[in-house]
């Protein structure tokens, strides 16, 4: 079998591979990727959900949240142990997450996600010009 | 096995029906076992409605008062000039009325009236809306989901009261950020916003804040009700709706 262009082809795909492995070189060495450390709230041992659950699903709930405070007017939430809370993020969330850049944010940085609930709720440490 | 077109297709065909019910199991996102329900402290009626005792309250000075009382209780923004933000504002008799008369009595020519949201029962922002961001609910409320408002301003120009107002800035920068009321949010750039007869108050039991402001002027209650306070009020007092022959059915009624 002949190969033609070899030179070429080898060539490029040898550049193309050193671009494409570059952030595995640029990362190698540092160390391994650790879960942020959060402040957890200190009045407060067990959240609306179990811990794996929020971590995995607080968007949906919020969302779940609002739609059944604001369409359907039920604005209290059982969780699965028969405990109730109000369904509001400043009033329920905020009130034991007291600081946004020491729990929300960690994660959020970490994941590069940029939620906007922040455009219109308020903050827990509240706003400043 | 045999590897026919047939065979292929059915494969495709589980293989789909699979991520499809492997996906609706993910949505039900609240936890399993949990359930919603009303608070039992919450206000409830089949119609809001609210009565407005011009006599009482008409002035500016006094209708400032109610509107204070609501912008802080909502942090609505103070802007200056046109783009201002108003839940509730005050403002004269033809501009309330659409009827305007050249011979008035004194007293009605001079007097202002406190102009709000109707919370209309045929209300033509919640037809106009294309997102559903303004809906109307069983209780009569004529609700603003904010999530949901692509600032297409539809409702504006179908509101025949000019209830509302659009956010032409980010509202922030006219609110005291010292003074905010925490448990209610603010609005960002792009949305319209109005009253929203303190749905978030009546489902704490209590009643709106431009009611409590308003030392007996404001009357708030069901109006299906005949027992009720509205009710009563109305009974007792001529009153009249703002522009009824648009149709539009308002539920706020003014003592004149
Ligand atoms: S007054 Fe205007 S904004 Fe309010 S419900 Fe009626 S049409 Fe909609
Ligand atoms: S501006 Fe917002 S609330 Fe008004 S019609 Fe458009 S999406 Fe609906």
């Amino acid at each position: 079998m002949k190969l033609y262009n070899g030179g070429k082809i080898i060539t490029g795909l040898v550049i193309f591979l050193g671009i494409f492995l570059t952030p595995l070189a640029y990362n190698a060495g540092k160390a391994a990727y650790t879960q942020p450390k959060l402040k957890m709230p200190e009045n407060e041992k067990q959240c609306v959900e179990s811990k794996e659950f929020m971590r995995t699903q607080h968007m949906q709930l919020l969302n779940e949240w609002r739609d059944f405070a604001l369409r359907d007017g039920k604005r209290v939430y059982v969780n699965s142990k028969g405990k109730e809370f109000e369904m509001s993020l400043q009033k329920t969330c905020m009130k034991c997450h007291t600081n946004k850049a020491e729990f929300c944010d960690k994660c959020h940085n970490d994941a590069a996600v940029t939620p906007y609930c922040w455009d219109c709720h308020i903050q827990p440490e509240g706003l400043k010009k | 096995m045999n590897h026919t077109r047939r065979n292929f297709l059915k494969f495709a065909g589980l293989t789909a029906a699979g991520l499809c019910v492997a996906s609706a199991g993910s949505i039900m996102a609240a936890g399993a076992g949990a359930t919603e329900k009303v608070s039992e402290k919450a206000l409830k009626a089949k119609r809001w409605a609210m009565v407005i005792d011009t006599k009482k309250v008409g002035t500016k000075e006094a209708i400032d008062v109610l509107a204070k009382a609501c912008h802080a209780a909502h942090n609505v923004p103070d802007i200056p000039g046109k783009q201002n933000v108003k839940w509730l504002w005050a403002d004269g008799f033809e501009q309330a009325f659409d009827q305007p008369n050249n011979f008035m009595d004194e007293s009605l020519e001079k007097r202002q009236f406190a102009l709000l949201c109707n919370h209309c029962t045929n209300a033509s922002c919640v037809r106009v809306c294309p997102t559903q961001a303004t809906y109307k609910r069983p209780d009569g409320i004529v609700a603003m989901d904010y999530h949901r408002c692509i600032g297409c301003r539809y409702c504006m120009a179908a509101c025949p009261f000019g209830a509302r107002s659009f956010n032409f800035m980010e509202p922030r920068l006219h609110l005291d950020l010292t003074k905010l009321n925490k448990e209610f949010p603010t609005r960002m750039r792009g949305v319209v916003e109005k009253c929203n007869f303190c749905v978030e108050l009546l489902a704490q039991g209590k009643q709106p804040a431009c009611v409590e402001a308003s030392a007996g002027a404001l009357v708030f209650g069901d109006l299906s009700d005949p027992a009720s306070e509205v009710r009563k009020v109305l009974r007792e007092h001529y009153t009249i709706r703002r522009k009824p022959a648009l149709g539009t059915e308002p539920s706020v009624y003014y003592i004149i």
